[in-house]
């Protein structure tokens, strides 16, 4: 897949000289690809002269980035301690198994990607997942397997 | 918009707003922090807003869009002024009802009032409901009042009362006396006096130095820090101006976690405000004080909570964060080596309450050692979850029992946890104790950050202990051996007992593990990651012993020393469970008794989650 350069570059200029933020640089290339693609790794560290492994290293040190293509819909399960001990594994279990893919993966059609969060802070509405950022809780296994809206 | 020249201006401003204000006009102010948002407030917010209008009510009553009011449990929470009707659980189709009786004619809905569960009691006003009636507000006073996004709405709240009074009348070293006389302790954890910290700083002869605000609530089950960011972000700014000022600082971070997406963007529009209104950047307030503010979002990783993996984030251009060895301590050398400040979130925004209110004021809260209030979340098996602020030495019983409602079921409290992955559990018959940072520490845990998730006798505590151990051996950042090796291998050992295939020689061997991690580790991180386990250890040692002796997990919890059954008495043959299971482990005909197969059966519990009449049996 390659990326338009129109795209990338407002982002690289955003953070030329500056001495601090590359995190939020990332942060922003990922917003825009919902992942980080090589090719845009290749022109931050052409353009700002920031060694590729170096780029590498904080898109791996930090949970929030993703080196790998985004399914159309994101389900992030809660997996903070108040979720926990209301059932949240169970949640997982249920979503995992429903969508055939892991945690961190994407099932082959490109729909739907499953991801864990350590906590999103609405431990009082937990177990809960957010679905393309919205957030649904109170959630029963029964009730996570629907808002995939497809079959086993 | 207006850009304040001088501490008169702002005061005079201040006064033209109040005038306008009237305290007896109705108007509704609706909660809408993250907890609330995720229970369709802003759904509600429209559809009122638009029957409102439709029926032109809007001209005499407004609504106003609030912070966290703390009471999640019952959201979305709406409260009518100036009556102070405390509406719970609103959903859309009561904005109708509520336009139509309560705003145009003041009648109380009955339905949407609070019920006490154990009396069964409606109450009607927001203050008499125990859950607040027992709490001591102050950092969290303003959240239900006032626009988030308005700095107008903050300086008609007291906002910046604290900032000008500093202002004018106080030198930096009479600012770090008054911090020091209030006792204010930070408030992140580890409870360091702060204006010990500021005046080390400032006594540092250097030009530059930094304040930062530590803003990465990286506990899982924390969220008071997002609450405050995201209710009353002006606070946390009008405390770090004070703080710059007290230290001679000119320049300041806020590291914000990058899952708080509302906090975030609230902040950033308080920052906005203040620098348009001079209450930010070159010459504050006409007095020649200069402090600017610049925002670092994290990107998930929780050791950028420990302070220098924090200062390393921001600094680093490049490479991963790590913490490094401490003296030098950030106060002398902290940001790209300059004398720095880091305070949490509560801490930040309760300095200008001490300097508005005086530190006898501060003082006179809390016990000996611990002044003033702590925010708790608090979360699990309890029927009010939500974020509690209350005067420190306050026992964890009354937390619990009072405020949180008790338990929620027949089923009995076994401990709480407190400090998030970083503590460690208090049991039942200590709960007695009064909550300050000496005694939790005596007691095993620790104050943390204020997470507090209560358990019953459901939750098994090995699978506790393993559950925050896999999180902080997850985020270990690698750096040092102890943390790096010994998380691993604690937690290997954590899961053959709760896979029943270990021995009594591993509880020593665990217990030397983390004697190690705690003495050789670089950071909090990796010297505190042990206390869930240690605690579990030591105050259920009878559960650890059915893990390992009798291969039993008491709770019913852990999948190797379980097994699921049907009871026969309560299966009515309806086939639900056959459907649910993954394994094609039960079978049976319509309306005749279901059997599981224990080969086949992964107890994934997914039987027992769809069945509706309780019929499977774990043991």
């Amino acid at each position: 897949m390659s990326i338009e350069r129109k795209e990338i570059q407002p982002i690289i200029e955003k953070y030329r000289g500056q001495t601090t933020g590359h995190v939020a640089l990332l942060q922003d290339i990922q917003k825009e690809y919902r992942y980080l693609p090589r090719e845009a790794l290749e022109q931050v560290s052409q353009q700002l002269d920031i060694p590729l492994s170096q780029l590498y290293s904080m898109a791996t040190f930090y949970n929030s980035f993703n080196l790998e293509p985004r399914g159309r819909h994101e389900i992030h399960v809660c997996m903070g301690t108040a979720c926990h001990v209301r059932g949240a594994p169970r949640i997982l279990d249920r979503l995992s198994q429903k969508l055939g893919v892991g945690p961190g993966e994407t099932t082959e059609d490109g729909e739907y990607t499953l991801e864990t969060v350590n906590c999103v802070g609405a431990c009082a509405l937990g177990p809960l997942v957010t679905f393309d950022g919205r957030y649904y809780g109170q959630l029963t296994p029964g009730k996570a397997e629907k808002l995939t809206g497809r079959k086993p | 918009m207006k850009t304040f020249a001088s501490i008169l201006d702002m005061e005079q401003f201040r006064k033209s707003k109040l005038k306008k204000h009237k305290p007896e006009a109705r108007h509704v102010s609706i909660c809408c922090g993250t907890g609330c948002r995720a229970s369709g407030a802003l759904d509600v917010v429209q559809e009122l807003e638009r029957i409102m209008e439709e029926r032109g009510v809007d001209a005499e009553v407004s609504t106003k869009l609030t912070g966290c009011h703390g009471f999640c449990e019952q959201g979305p929470l709406l409260v009518v002024f100036p009556e102070k009707i405390l509406y719970c659980q609103v959903k859309v189709e009561d904005a109708e009802e509520i336009v139509t009786e309560t705003l145009t004619r003041g009648k109380i809905i009955e339905r949407l009032l609070y019920q006490d569960p154990s009396s069964g009691m409606r109450i009607s006003q927001e203050d008499q409901i125990p859950f607040y009636r027992e709490q001591m507000r102050l950092l969290l006073a303003r959240n239900g009042q006032m626009d988030p996004t308005s700095l107008e709405d903050y300086l008609g709240n007291n906002g910046y009362i604290a900032l000008a009074k500093v202002l004018e009348n106080l030198e930096p070293a009479e600012i770090i006396e008054e911090i020091k006389q209030s006792g204010l302790r930070g408030r992140g954890g580890a409870g360091f006096p702060a204006g010990q910290k500021w005046e080390i700083c400032r006594q540092q002869e250097e030009e530059i130095k930094y304040v930062i605000c530590n803003a990465d609530e990286g506990d899982p089950g924390c969220f008071q820090d997002r609450s405050i960011l995201e209710g009353n972000p002006f606070s946390v700014l009008e405390g770090m101006t004070i703080g710059a000022m007290a230290v001679g600082a000119s320049e300041g971070y806020i590291y914000v976690r990058n899952e708080y997406p509302l906090a975030l963007s609230h902040l950033e529009q308080a920052l906005e405000q203040a620098r348009q209104y001079g209450l930010l950047g070159t010459n504050i307030l006409g007095t020649g004080f200069h402090f600017e503010v610049n925002i670092c979002r994290g990107g998930g990783a929780f050791v950028c909570g420990e302070e220098t993996a924090l200062l390393s984030s921001i600094e680093s251009i490049t490479g991963e964060p790590n913490p490094r060895p401490r003296p030098p301590y950030p106060a002398t050398r902290g940001l790209w080596g300059k004398p720095t400040v880091i305070n949490n979130v509560k801490t930040w925004a309760t300095v200008p309450l001490i300097m508005e209110h005086g530190a006898p004021w501060h003082n006179a809260i809390g016990t000996e050692q611990s002044k003033g209030t702590m925010i708790f979340s608090l979360t699990g098996k309890i029927r009010n979850t939500g974020l509690v602020e209350v005067p420190m030495g306050l026992s964890l019983k009354d937390l619990v029992m009072k405020i949180g409602g008790g338990i929620p079921g027949n089923k009995q409290i076994k401990a709480v946890q407190t400090g998030g992955p970083s503590g460690g559990c208090v049991p039942e018959k200590k709960l007695d104790i009064p909550l300050d940072y000496e005694q939790l520490s005596k007691a095993g845990s620790m104050m943390g950050s204020g997470g507090m998730i209560v358990m019953d006798e459901s939750t098994c505590m090995v699978d506790v202990a393993r559950y925050f151990l896999s999180f902080t051996q997850d985020e270990s950042c690698g750096k040092c051996t102890p943390c790096r090796e010994g998380s691993k291998q604690m937690l290997l050992l954590l899961e053959q007992i709760a896979e029943g295939t270990s021995g009594r020689e591993h509880l020593s061997l665990i217990e030397e593990i983390a004697s190690s991690m705690q003495d050789g580790s670089l950071c909090a991180l990796g010297q505190l990651a042990p206390n869930p386990v240690v605690t579990t250890m030591r105050y259920f040692q009878q559960e650890y012993l059915a893990h390992i002796d009798d291969k039993t997990c008491p709770a019913g919890i852990c999948r190797s020393l379980i097994t699921y059954s049907i009871n026969p008495e309560l299966c009515t043959g309806c086939g639900r469970c056959l459907k649910s299971c993954p394994a094609a482990a039960i079978s049976g005909q319509p309306e005749e008794l279901h059997v599981i197969d224990p080969e086949k059966c992964t107890r994934c519990g997914a039987c027992r989650d769809d069945c509706r009449f309780e019929a499977i049996l774990v043991q």
